[in-house]
């Protein structure tokens, strides 16, 4: 059970946890960069800001962050079901998850596609286009992880529900997408 | 066994709450005073998943300071940035 | 050193006698634990990915050193007769890149750091060997994206990409250099993670805190940096790629973005990589300077808490490179201040070597001279630093040669010099053969005096007014430019010495003892070269770190 440097099945957990939350600590950083530029862009453009903010969706990011925070409470009750070696109760979790996963890319996709077709997507000029691009670049930035984590659930669900550390780690990284979610709605939509 | 998952699913409820009420915010307040709802809402709402979903009541001291070492630095960023920025 | 008479070649009368070719330390060590070529790329023993990391970043170094080869030739008359503007922007654009990423920021972590962390903390790995060859993999892939970028025409925007230039009017393979510094990045904060977990969970019994060498200290520091700061600077350069292919344009003036803003992200992450740069510099000397010494090193924790202060403190300076870009004043200001405050811990630590070599009976060997040569000239650039720090000095001094020959100083005569310290002193460990003395001691002395003639007339140059990035000059200037030309010359002789001395010990070296120096550290305790699983009991310490024996007080004779 225990790997190469290490001498007992304790230490390499807690080194596992360790190493998850430091790398959590890059993806924040990582959308650390994409939040310090909607600042810049608020601080400069206070007004223009919010009169973009005001043409997003509300109410589809509200469902979607609904969503996320559902799915982050099943991976929690999962992580809870493997710690009672209830591995398939880890299984369906994980799945649940990762389907809620899907469900919010395919909100968001939809979302993308009214915003396209009320031509707000890509508008030709000006601070609305800048605030668009941002939130083009920082929602796909996270889609994209939401497709990852999405993947690891669905994967460790099917191949590994009995390996503690790994659902404990998957589960880290979905709360993680989740959190920054929570972030991203009040910048992006919240402006007011 | 029984109450951990009672706690897990007050904590998602609150979560629901906390976005519910963020989202009343953003119709009644405005200016300095909807940020300060909607990202101490936020803020509220990524403290219950960190203390409670990712698990970091139960860790040690250590892995705590590694889960919000990072928030500290970027607030390294944020403020250095706006200190120009608002005085440029 | 040892008493093994060299050149004991084998008997070629005598099957059995292998001569020096194969010492029984070196069959058991991880250099023959396999021999396939497969057992080295599929490696996890960090030893062997320490050696992979060895062969790469030399060979790059190798490559930027033909950019600036190339630069300073240009240089040495006034007209810009050997290469185009656009060549000679390319070539100093390369230069860059391929020094500070693909040289100067993995250099000693992960040849170095790789190879001696778990020696030094009594672990039979990192914590995750898997994702250390992952790392070497994805270094790999970023240096064969430069190298493509190098091939396809290359790019003249400087290391530094700055908006609107690499965004709107750059030819160049942008995008594709752009790529290869976010994929390399993702190589660092690999390795910062897996030291900050090794140094955590992975040391020995009775290795507490304390008791860690300061080259532990110095590396745990540098990953907090390389982990806190790389995704910074992945996520501007993605913004850099997405600005020029899909014109999404949060740095672009015309559409209310902030060019300056792209400047705060760079340096948010690259002032600080100029301490990644650094301090593992900083910790190889502590351990030079003790050993050289034979005495425990003045101020254990200063030393250890001045890495953790320099990490720190090296987040709040990074506007220092933005005082003349447009920055609000008062921000100046701010950053005017805290960047003089950097130069406290840097301070500390050089103070401690002096008093640690303070009435030691120093050996100068190899080892001490790089380290010497590393103190001396990091005082100057340290020195220079604050001169730039300054606000009103630097509106003079700012985009000058003044500022080339201060980072160089810090850079290549720090960092370079103990990348060459760390090599000469632990070479007999890699490899378990030991080298000639007198041409360590050589190529230390030529880097040395190289070194201060490349540089020392850059400041003269940088202060009479010379910019930075141009190869067209007035003449009057010549003399400085060819003083500095002859001196690179000198530098890059005395670079390819190790070659030949190094290569040539490899075979013909007499073996190395476990403790070539005397020098104290677990990573003394083993067999020269270690065997493959590092110590074959897990080591108990219950001693001080440089458990030097202390030294008879000559005054206490009166």
């Amino acid at each position: 059970m225990v790997d190469q440097p290490y001498s007992t099945v304790l230490q390499q957990r807690e080194a596992a946890t360790m190493g998850m939350f430091v790398f959590l600590g890059t993806e924040i950083m990582l959308f650390g960069g994409m939040f310090a530029v909607a600042l810049g862009l608020r601080l400069t453009h206070p007004r223009e800001f919010v009169d973009s903010s005001m043409q997003l969706h509300v109410w589809i990011g509200a469902i979607n962050t609904a969503v996320l925070l559902t799915s982050s409470a099943a991976v929690a009750l999962a992580v809870h079901a493997v710690r009672a070696r209830q591995f398939r109760a880890t299984s369906v979790l994980f799945v649940i998850a990762a389907v809620l996963g899907v469900v919010f890319l395919g909100i968001k996709a939809f979302e993308y596609a009214t915003e396209y077709r009320e031509g707000l997507l890509l508008p030709p000029v000006g601070v609305q286009r800048l605030f668009m691009d941002l939130y083009l670049v920082s929602t796909g930035l996270h889609a994209l992880h939401v497709t990852v984590g999405a993947g690891l659930l669905a994967a460790v669900a099917a191949f590994a529900p009995q390996r503690a550390t790994l659902v404990e780690n998957t589960g880290l990284f979905w709360h993680l997408v989740d959190a920054i979610w929570v972030f991203l709605y009040p910048v992006l939509y919240l402006a007011r | 066994m029984e109450q951990a998952r009672k706690r897990l699913a007050t904590v998602w409820l609150a979560l629901l709450a906390l976005l519910a009420l963020t989202v009343a915010g953003s119709f009644t307040v405005t200016g300095a005073a909807s940020a300060v709802v909607s990202f101490g809402v936020a803020a509220a709402k990524v403290a219950l998943i960190f203390w409670f979903f990712m698990q970091l009541r139960t860790e040690k001291g250590l892995i705590r300071v590694f889960a919000v070492g990072a928030i500290a630095w970027l607030a390294i960023l944020l403020t250095l940035v706006t200190i120009d920025k608002v005085t440029r | 050193m040892t008493d093994v008479p060299i050149n004991k070649r084998a008997d070629p009368n005598d099957i059995r006698d292998r001569g020096l070719s194969e010492t029984p330390e070196e069959r058991a060590s991880y250099l023959r634990a396999g021999h396939t070529l497969r057992s080295w790329f599929l490696t996890t023993d960090h030893k062997r990915i320490a050696l992979l990391y060895l062969v790469s970043v030399t060979f790059f170094f190798f490559v930027g050193g033909i950019a600036a080869a190339l630069i300073r030739i240009d240089l040495l008359t006034p007209e810009g007769d050997l290469l185009s503007n656009e060549g000679y922007n390319r070539a100093f654009t390369l230069h860059g890149v391929i020094m500070v990423w693909f040289f100067l920021i993995p250099s000693i972590p992960n040849t170095f750091g790789n190879f001696l962390i778990p020696l030094m903390i009594g672990a039979k790995d990192l914590a995750f060997p898997r994702l250390n060859l992952l790392s070497w993999y994805i270094y790999v892939i970023g240096g064969l994206c430069t190298l493509f970028v190098l091939v396809a025409g290359g790019v003249d925007t400087g290391w530094t990409f700055y908006t609107p230039l690499s965004s709107m009017f750059a030819h160049g393979q942008v995008v594709m250099a752009a790529t290869a510094v976010f994929i390399v990045g993702f190589s660092s904060i690999l390795t910062g993670l897996n030291f900050i977990v090794t140094i955590h969970k992975l040391r020995c019994p009775g290795m507490t805190w304390g008791r860690l060498p300061l080259f532990v200290w110095s590396h745990y520091a540098t990953s907090l940096i390389l982990v806190l700061a790389t995704p910074v600077l992945s996520i501007t350069l993605a913004l850099i790629a997405a600005e020029r292919l899909f014109g999404v344009g949060v740095f672009d003036p015309k559409l209310g973005g902030d060019p300056l803003l792209y400047q705060h992200l760079f340096w948010f992450y690259s002032h600080p990589a100029v301490y990644i740069m650094v301090l593992p510099g900083l910790g190889v000397v502590s351990e030079l300077v003790t050993a050289a010494a034979r005495k425990r090193v003045f101020g254990y924790w200063f030393v250890a808490g001045s890495s953790l202060a320099i990490a720190a403190v090296g987040f709040l300076v990074w506007g220092h490179h933005m005082f003349v870009a447009g920055q609000s004043m008062y921000a100046s200001a701010v950053f005017s201040f805290l960047s003089l405050v950097v130069a406290v811990p840097s301070a500390v630590k050089v103070y401690n070597w002096t008093a640690t070599l303070y009435k030691g009976q120093i050996a100068i060997d190899p080892p001490f001279l790089f380290a010497a040569s590393f103190i001396g000239l990091f005082v100057f650039g340290g020195l220079t630093g604050l001169v730039l720090a300054m606000l009103a000095v630097d509106m003079h001094v700012h985009d000058t040669y003044f500022v080339i020959a201060h980072f160089h100083y810090i850079m290549v005569g720090g960092t370079v010099s103990a990348y060459f310290g760390a090599l000469h002193f632990w070479w007999p460990k890699m490899f378990g053969r030991t080298y000639p003395m007198v041409w360590g001691r050589i190529m230390a002395l030529l880097i040395y005096l190289g070194f201060n003639l490349t540089f020392f007339p850059q400041f003269i140059l940088g202060y009479l007014g010379m910019p930075r990035r141009y190869h067209v000059y007035p003449p009057e200037w010549q003399v400085w430019n060819v003083l500095s030309s002859t001196g690179a010359s000198i530098l890059g002789i005395a670079y390819l010495l190790p070659f030949v001395y190094l290569l040539w010990s490899l075979r013909y070296g007499p073996p190395a003892s476990a403790n070539p120096w005397g020098a104290a550290g677990l990573e003394w305790t083993v067999p020269s070269p270690p065997p493959k699983e590092n110590f074959v009991e897990t080591p108990v310490v219950d001693y001080p770190a440089y458990n030097y024996p202390m030294e008879m007080e000559e005054g206490a004779r009166g």
